[in-house]
């Protein structure tokens, strides 16, 4: 009944949506004359962008490799393994799920005040937000995942008279990979949240936080804008990359297989 | 259903407890660990020598400590809610309201953007095919540092007071989830129902409103708990990156700038009761209103 989408079209429809937003955009600025401290054209950004490139980058080491990446892969381990212990207790399990749920609902980016206050304005204070920030729900997501397998998998595994070990790694870790990656992407999207957010209280001078307030208050609006697409492309390619290596990994799972 | 509720419900709440206990005394540890470095520098200055025990109890008093014990943020709480008149700036009930407005709004707001959305994307094939991959981007852009431009441009645009901008922020976060579900509500109806329509000759219209939409209610309803916390976390970090100047996330900046732990704690846990309450409501509204409509238990 539904024509089924070719490659082509799934390109160049948002493409060529996102090319008519720029255009638009840059029409009416100029078409209404809007003052570039209000809403620079696109065209301005992209200038912007190119002339600056040295502190961009400095802005994007500091926040992005030094706070948000620390933040992921410490909060996502730490998620992980706590995942992996609490599992092989029922009680923990039963006791700790709900309230890690809940905390997961939380708007833990809140506690960036206190980081700063305990580890100081550099990077270590943006790293431990976002290592609370991520750690919940990939503790929730992976034992989510954990539990992802049926009963008649795990007798299977039983009357290969495997223990919980090798139950573990070969049926089980496997099957939650999926739930993994799906809190990896929650958490990439939180890292950089909470990665800015955290400079809002104190920051040395660099960082994209930092710069986007600085900016705002001298009225530099094209530059703030520089910022927000850097940490635009630097969510996505984040996503990306973590959509991407679950491809490669769960190539198994029918969700990849499409 | 609540039979099987109640089993889980008792089942958890023994451990559920354990955890909780668990946690306050590794608080209390740590607090009391921490908080000694200060009360050992004090008592150097003065030349004291402090017992284990005055230690511990110094701990558990200071003004400005690095991590207050929960019953000092219990206390402050209490001062802060049914101490305080409601209409006093320092009350966390009147912050909390703000905050609440704010997320009220944006869940609105999240709710309309995210039904229409889904509804154009269940409907055009052009439209699914450039809106589908924007709305994931959206999510993947750091809302923060989006923040300031959109109090900028909304300032412009006439907006006399901080709710429009923090509640589009709430509504940025809050709108994907409620999409996501009714692509997959209005997309549910499978190929026998559908086809049963045709041979009514059913409009695309009627398609629409006769099958497809009272099929996405439970996907509808099944999102909303997840997007009223979204839209909570959206008006704090709203208000923490515009520079509001009242509510909940704006008493964390403000305990951040003058030096006051305390302030920053209650608020901190003032948001998590809020955010605890408006989960709770939203899902007790949804059992209402699908067992009115005559849902299938879940």
């Amino acid at each position: 009944m539904r024509r089924v989408d070719t490659e082509f079209e799934r390109i160049v429809y948002p493409v060529g949506f996102g090319l008519l937003v720029l255009v638009l955009w840059e029409g009416i600025v100029r078409m209404f004359h809007i003052s570039p401290a209000l809403l620079p054209p696109p065209t301005a950004i992209g200038a912007a962008i190119f002339r600056s490139l040295p502190i961009l980058w400095e802005d994007w080491v500091q926040t992005v490799v030094k706070g948000a990446l620390n933040g992921l892969w410490m909060g996502s381990f730490a998620g992980i393994a706590v995942a992996l212990v609490i599992d092989r207790y029922e009680f923990l399990k039963r006791g700790l799920l709900p309230v890690a749920n809940f905390f997961a609902a939380l708007p833990i980016v809140g506690l960036a005040p206190i980081m700063v206050m305990w580890f100081g304005f550099d990077w270590h204070s943006k790293a431990a937000v976002v290592a609370i920030m991520v750690f919940f729900p990939m503790l929730v997501n992976t034992l989510g995942g954990l539990s992802a397998t049926d009963a008649m998998q795990r007798d299977l595994m039983r009357t290969y008279a495997a223990g919980h070990g090798a139950t573990l790694l070969k049926l089980r870790v496997p099957a939650a990979l999926p739930f993994v990656f799906n809190g990896l992407k929650i958490a990439t999207t939180l890292a950089l949240i909470g990665a800015i957010v955290a400079e809002y209280f104190g920051s040395p001078i660099r960082g994209m936080g930092f710069r986007i307030t600085t900016e705002m208050g001298r009225l530099a609006t094209d530059m703030v804008w520089a910022e927000i697409t850097i940490s635009a492309l630097t969510g996505t390619a984040l996503y990306g990359l973590v959509a991407f290596i679950e491809k490669r990994v769960t190539f198994w799972h029918p969700s990849q297989r499409g | 259903m609540s039979g099987r509720h109640t089993l889980i419900l008792r089942q958890s709440f023994l451990p559920v407890l354990t955890v909780a206990a668990v946690l306050l005394v590794v608080w209390y540890a740590a607090a009391i660990k921490m908080n000694a470095t200060w009360t050992y520098d004090q008592a150097a200055r003065a030349g004291t020598q402090p017992s284990f025990s005055e230690v511990v109890s110094d701990t558990m008093q200071q003004d400005r400590p690095l991590l207050p014990v929960p019953h000092q943020v219990a206390s402050e709480l209490w001062k802060t809610t049914v101490l305080k008149k409601i209409t006093s700036k320092r009350s966390m009930i009147y912050q909390g309201t703000i905050t609440l407005k704010t997320t009220l709004w944006g869940f609105a707001l999240g709710i309309v953007v995210g039904v229409s959305m889904a509804a154009i994307i269940v409907l055009s094939r052009v439209g699914r095919l450039s809106l589908m991959p924007w709305a994931i981007i959206s999510q993947t852009i750091p809302i923060v540092a989006l923040a300031p431009m959109i109090v900028i441009l909304s300032n412009a645009a006439g907006a006399g007071s901080l709710l429009v901008p923090k509640a589009i922020i709430a509504a940025y976060l809050s709108f994907f989830p409620v999409m996501v579900s009714m692509v997959k509500g209005l997309t549910s109806p499978d190929h026998m129902q559908l086809d049963l329509l045709r041979t009514y000759g059913a409009k695309k219209s009627a398609v629409f409103w006769k099958l497809r939409v009272p099929a996405s209610m439970p996907y509808f309803f099944a999102s909303l708990k997840v997007s009223v916390a979204a839209a909570f976390v959206g008006a704090v970090v709203g208000e923490l990156s515009t520079s509001a100047i009242s509510g909940l996330g704006a008493r964390m900046l403000i305990g951040s700038q003058f030096g006051e732990p305390m302030i920053m704690w209650a608020a901190l846990f003032a948001a998590a009761i809020l955010a605890a309450l408006l989960i709770f409501t939203v899902g007790a509204i949804e059992k209402i209103l699908r067992r009115t409509m005559g849902g299938q238990p879940v």
